[in-house]
């Protein structure tokens, strides 16, 4: 048999309130090992308190040839942000 | 004297995380993974920690040895108190794994218990080390299943170091002379009581993991009692080796 | 592609990381900026797994309880260093297996600092204090590395590493604090691994091939000879407050010049090691290649099992 074994990213919740965040990937031969390496691997100095584990091969990601169409659009949305928008000095908090 | 008894005690739960935390060590480096590596130096890490709770609280009260590092490795092998389960070497992965399973669910059980002890110490120890503990015997679980189920070299190497392993365990649950009085005192595990349910959790996982269950017959034992395999000098050459070579020093 | 349109990428390419862009896995890259790369962070996590051998060496003989711990988890921290770069470099296009595929057959090379022999305990504390010290100022400027994976994989090394020199230190101190033996010992260990150590930079900025590209890329920022200056620079005062000696008569402090000036270095000896002849090439390799076929059962027997599940579930499904 000649089957290695796949490739997991691994995302840690480094405390309650905030999100998983990704951590970095490892091998395992299936989802509860991924899980137990996860946990051995990185969160060796207490960095976490929740694990998500996924294999790498179910992420699908976008395409850097794609930058353009993908992201560029958003680049002149500036109503989006609040600074886009004028109001006069004496208004506060807002 | 009861303290005594209570000496004797600690370290006859202590001299197993020494020792098993011993031959993990000699893995550090060797495993079938890097992933594999570092869970078991995990391992390694949490029994060494717990040794170092256990002697530093017996170093207190000792007449004899003042700290844990002469606890550790001051003494003769006559005077190690650990199970010969525990000093069996790592013949392969699988002895790894059955030898860490086996003593994993007597280490829970152990310090499920303790947790009720009426010695404060050990009861602070006990409930940092069942966590500890509950995770090893998932992972030792865990790979036990696999190498069980897994391919037929494995099943057949894993059902080899069962069998190997098998005679230890009953000596898990034999009481020696200070188990009794610490039991009488409140203080001990009567871990002779564990035993049924020690085999029908070991049977059932070796059920779930396709491997035989060998008969409860022909066990060997002697640890507790000073009286080790020939493996253990071996141990000691080496666990004690700075300690005996250069004596009275700081390191 | 065309050649024009590929040269047209390339200066697109390098306008980028001149402007401090991190580089990402699947952004169009340079074949030889993928080669390089892959050569660079195999060549890194090789010698994190292979440095976890002679340090290893002394975990069963550690001589307390603290030092056993601390040790133990400074071999698995190079175990973990390992896997952060061996994912790191993944990312480019190579499996792990085919890595160590490279470092078995001998066609990929590792820090040459881990052939020569841990022989007493203060190997472990010159190991810290002089390597891991060579290894963090070869390391910081990676953690700005043009590559995102490397670059985040050293954050997390540097992060992490800077326990290993105060470790060795400490040892070395506590060594030369104690009997005129130990202090023996001590000075020994420093006998044996200062030159090795110096080596690590590698040869001299003359001899050296690979600087000029690794600087575009930030592979590094400095050359291998002002790095190995700021190495002795740092370390010859500390060397005094241990009370020991460095073994260089030629050491001495240059005022003019700021530096230290140091004794030649056995460049012989050097090349000796890389191609393969140093004191334990031989045993570094015996014991990762055993250490792997040792396992092919267990990674088989994981796998096969992982199917198995899988089928089960689906049935079941």
């Amino acid at each position: 048999m000649k089957k290695n074994w796949p490739l997991w990213e691994v995302f840690v919740r480094s405390k309650n309130g905030l999100e998983h965040r990704h951590f970095g990937s490892l091998r395992a031969a299936d989802a509860e090992m991924a899980l137990e390496n996860a946990r051995d691997v990185y969160t060796r100095r207490n960095e976490g308190v929740s694990i998500w584990v996924v294999e790498s091969k179910h992420i699908t990601a976008s395409n850097p040839k794609d930058h353009g169409e993908l992201f560029e659009p958003a680049q002149d949305k500036v109503y989006r942000h609040p600074t886009f928008y004028n109001l006069p000095d004496d208004v506060k908090h807002m | 004297m009861a303290n005594t008894d209570l000496y004797n005690y600690i370290l006859g739960i202590a001299d197993n995380s020494l020792i098993l935390g011993q031959r993990l060590g000699e893995l550090c480096g060797h495993g079938p993974n890097l992933e594999t590596d570092i869970a078991l130096t995990n391992i390694s890490l949490d029994l060494i920690g717990q040794t170092r709770s256990y002697y530093q609280y017996a170093a207190s009260f000792s007449e004899e040895y003042k700290t844990e590092d002469d606890i550790a490795f001051l003494r003769l092998e006559r005077e190690y108190r650990n199970v010969l389960l525990v000093e069996q070497p790592n013949t392969h992965f699988g002895f790894v794994i059955g030898r860490q399973y086996l003593f994993d669910v007597y280490h829970y059980m152990l310090m499920d218990e303790l947790q009720n002890t009426k010695d404060d110490t050990l009861q602070a120890i006990a409930r940092k080390c069942i966590k500890e503990v509950s995770y090893h015997k998932r992972f030792s679980g865990d790979w036990l299943k696999r190498l069980g189920d897994g391919t037929e070299e494995s099943h057949q190497k894993m059902q080899e170091a069962i069998n190997g392993l098998w005679r230890f365990t009953n000596e898990l649950f034999e009481l020696t002379e200070s188990e009794d009085a610490m039991i009488k005192a409140g203080i001990g595990v009567d871990v002779s009581k564990m035993k049924e349910h020690y085999y029908a959790e070991v049977s059932l996982l070796l059920n779930e993991a396709t491997l035989q269950v060998p008969e409860r017959k022909n066990f060997t034992s002697g640890g507790k009692k000073g009286t080790h395999t020939e493996h253990f000098g071996y141990i000691l050459s080496e666990l004690q080796y700075m300690q005996r070579t250069f004596p009275n020093m700081t390191w | 592609m065309s050649e024009k349109e590929v040269k047209n990428m390339e200066d697109i390419f390098e306008a980028r990381i001149a402007r401090d862009e991190k580089i990402e896995p699947k952004d169009w890259m340079p074949e030889k900026y993928r080669q390089t790369h892959i050569r660079q962070i195999s060549q890194h996590a090789h010698s994190e797994i292979v440095g976890m051998l002679p340090e290893g060496n002394w975990i069963t003989r550690a001589p307390s309880l603290r030092r056993k711990a601390a040790l133990l988890a400074k071999v698995q921290d190079e175990a973990g260093h390992g896997l952060y770069l061996y994912a790191a470099c993944e990312t480019l296009g190579i499996t792990r297996e085919q890595m160590y595929e490279q470092l078995h057959t001998g066609k990929a090379k590792y820090s040459s600092i881990f052939n020569y022999p841990t022989v007493t305990w203060a190997d472990i504390g010159a190991i810290g204090w002089l390597v891991d010290g060579a290894a963090i100022i070869n390391q910081v400027p990676l953690c700005n590395t043009s590559f995102g994976p490397y670059a985040r994989a050293m954050v997390r090394v540097c992060k992490e590493e800077s326990f290993h020199q105060r470790q060795g230190f400490e040892i070395m101190l506590t060594l030369c604090n104690g009997s005129s033996e130990q202090k023996a010992m001590a000075q020994d260990a420093l006998n044996r691994w200062w030159w090795p150590s110096l080596m690590m930079f590698g040869p001299t900025d003359a001899e050296s091939v690979h600087t000029e590209q690794s600087m575009k890329w930030k592979l590094k920022r400095k050359t291998n000879d002002e790095l190995r200056q700021q190495f002795i620079d740092q370390t010859v005062p500390q060397a005094d407050i241990l009370g020991l000696s460095i073994p260089d008569p030629d050491l001495k402090w240059n005022e003019k010049e700021g530096h230290y000036d140091f004794g030649a270095i056995d460049w012989d000896e050097f090349w000796q090691v890389v191609k393969g002849h140093g004191p334990c090439n031989k045993e570094r390799m015996d014991a990762r290649v055993s250490a792997w076929e040792n396992g092919t059962w267990v990674r088989d027997a994981a796998m096969a099992h992982a199917e198995k599940k899988e089928m089960k579930n689906r049935k079941a499904g």
